[in-house]
């Protein structure tokens, strides 16, 4: 509440929307090319005037809120190679302030649905299609694979062999033995060799350790 | 779940009662919390400095020079700390809407309400910056306690969602730093929400800078004026829990079009829509050329 320490102009377009890109930027794992951006509501009305645009890319080439290249989101981005282009979006019932990002790298593509809602605060709604829900207050555990009998359960026993907490856990599947995506919060990282011992598995098709976003 | 109730009724000081219950939510030791805060208000510090000595122009040249304009300019009423006040609120809201570094509290928007009236107190009473960690820890759990209840941004609630919560803020971490009881700050808290409900947010052209910038110099001085009245034991008639219940229902019954969306109030005005006009690199809708902004 008394905090980000952050470059203006406002919470919700500038830093919110900082942080969004950076969801992106560390799903993405790599570095970006393209990015197609959709912007909802009031995102899209008065994003402009707020450096929305700008912290939206800011964000995308990882740089944090507080970070005085923000300003200069749009150059960095041409020396970085990264093109980028906006769009309107009507996502429907969703906060007024909701961004589409569509995020693509040499060898990998993500796409993230996310809101600020507030402070600096935001909650991401939804990744490569998959409906989720976390605010990325703590680190967040994300993983794409085949739906099988047992798989949280092995996460889960991972997760406890490492010694990392489960605060929050959401799972949304296509269908029965389809694609399914589990974010799962935790109370601190997973390690190295415990992530890579996941990647490993039969049918895990993507996986990703999202660091804490926020500072408080 | 915290309330505002919470707080009123917690031991002395309630600012102590907040850091508790913090360390307990992220197992932080208290003497980092309060290393950050420290931070932080150093940090506020630096943009109250930087803003105060420059007249440099926002990103569409509507503000930028109001702050150092009412620092170096004559005390007319003879009323140090209201102008003090000002000037601070309005040096961290300008050096926002120049993308400068601020601490959002708990918006951009609302930034410089907080700073302006705690450390406006402060320096016009000669108390020391280590003095305001804690009003400023109770602060952020004002702010907390009225977040549970609605989202605090111009887009959700309005105006009222923003600087109302950050003058609520502001006025229970003067009311703590000035000697209030618990129930002191939070009836002080209230009595400065109550008196901003309706608030819309119509930003104009969407840049926040107009009215955004001497809207925190008025809303800094509204929350010393809450302390003021809560240190002379006035109480909010309302019970405190009860004003955030109702300004989460204004803030629903607001039409979107006063939720920082630009489509109302002082954005529609003709000059607001000049502006915008101009800002998009289109022409006004009436009169030829790009205009000259009326206040540059
Ligand atoms: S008018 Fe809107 S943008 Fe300006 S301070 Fe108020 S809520 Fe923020």
């Amino acid at each position: 509440m008394i905090g980000p320490v952050m470059i203006g102009p406002s919470s919700s377009h500038t830093a919110g929307a900082c942080r969004l890109g950076l969801v992106a930027h560390h799903l993405l794992g790599e570095a970006p090319r393209t990015a197609r951006i959709g912007l909802h509501a009031s995102f899209a009305k008065t994003g402009r005037g707020h450096g929305t645009h700008l912290a939206l890319v800011a964000g995308l080439l990882g740089f944090l809120p507080d970070d005085p290249r923000l300003p200069g989101a749009f150059a960095e981005a041409e020396k970085a190679g990264l093109k980028v282009e906006f769009h309107d979006v009507d996502l429907g019932d969703v906060h007024p302030n909701t961004a589409q990002i569509d995020l693509k790298g040499d060898t990998q593509s993500v796409m993230v649905i996310g809101s600020s809602t507030g402070g600096g605060i935001i909650r991401v709604g939804s990744v490569q299609g998959f409906k989720v829900d976390f605010d990325a207050s703590q680190p967040t555990l994300l993983l794409r694979y085949v739906d099988t009998i047992g798989v949280i359960a092995r996460v889960a026993t991972t997760l406890a062999a490492d010694g990392a907490n489960i605060a929050a856990l959401t799972c949304a599947r296509e269908k029965r033995g389809g694609d399914a995506l589990l974010a799962i919060e935790l109370d601190q990282p997973l390690s190295e060799p415990a992530l890579n011992f996941v990647r490993a598995w039969a049918g895990m098709a993507w996986t990703r350790m999202l660091p804490k976003l926020m500072d408080g | 779940m915290l309330t505002l109730t919470d707080l009123m009724n917690a031991p002395a000081p309630a600012s102590g009662w907040v850091l508790a219950q913090d360390c307990e939510e992220t197992g932080l030791d208290p003497a980092d919390i309060r290393a950050e805060m420290a931070r932080r208000i150093g940090e506020m510090r630096d943009s109250i400095e930087r803003g105060l000595s420059s007249d440099a122009k926002s990103i569409t040249g509507m503000v930028g020079w109001n702050a150092k304009g009412l620092w170096d300019a004559p005390d007319a009423l003879n009323a140090p700390l209201i102008r003090r006040v000002q000037a601070y609120a309005m040096a961290v809201n300008e050096e926002n809407a120049r993308m400068g570094r601020i601490v959002a509290a708990p918006t951009a928007g609302s930034a410089g309400t907080i700073p302006g009236a705690l450390l406006g107190v402060a320096d016009h009473l000669g108390i020391p910056d280590e003095r305001l960690v804690d009003p400023m820890i109770l602060a952020a759990g004002v702010g907390k306690a009225i977040s549970k209840r609605m989202f605090i941004s111009g887009a959700a609630g309005g105006c009222q969602a923003e600087i109302g919560s950050s003058a609520a803020m502001a006025a229970a971490a003067v009311t703590e730093l000035l000697g209030g009881s618990p129930r002191a700050c939070i009836h002080a808290a209230s009595l400065a929400l109550m008196n901003t409900i309706g608030l819309v947010c119509d930003p104009v052209g969407g840049y926040v800078e107009v009215p955004c910038v001497s809207r925190n110099a008025f809303f800094a001085v509204h929350a010393v004026s809450a302390a003021q009245l809560a240190l002379a034991q006035l109480e909010s008639f309302i019970p405190p829990d009860e004003v955030v219940g109702a300004m989460a229902q204004v803030g629903r019954m607001m039409p979107a079009q006063l939720r920082e969306t630009a489509e109302g109030g002082l954005a529609q005005t003709p000059t607001g829509l000049a502006v915008t006009a101009c800002m998009e690199g289109r022409q006004p809708d009436e009169g030829g050329g790009m205009i000259e902004l009326p206040m540059a």
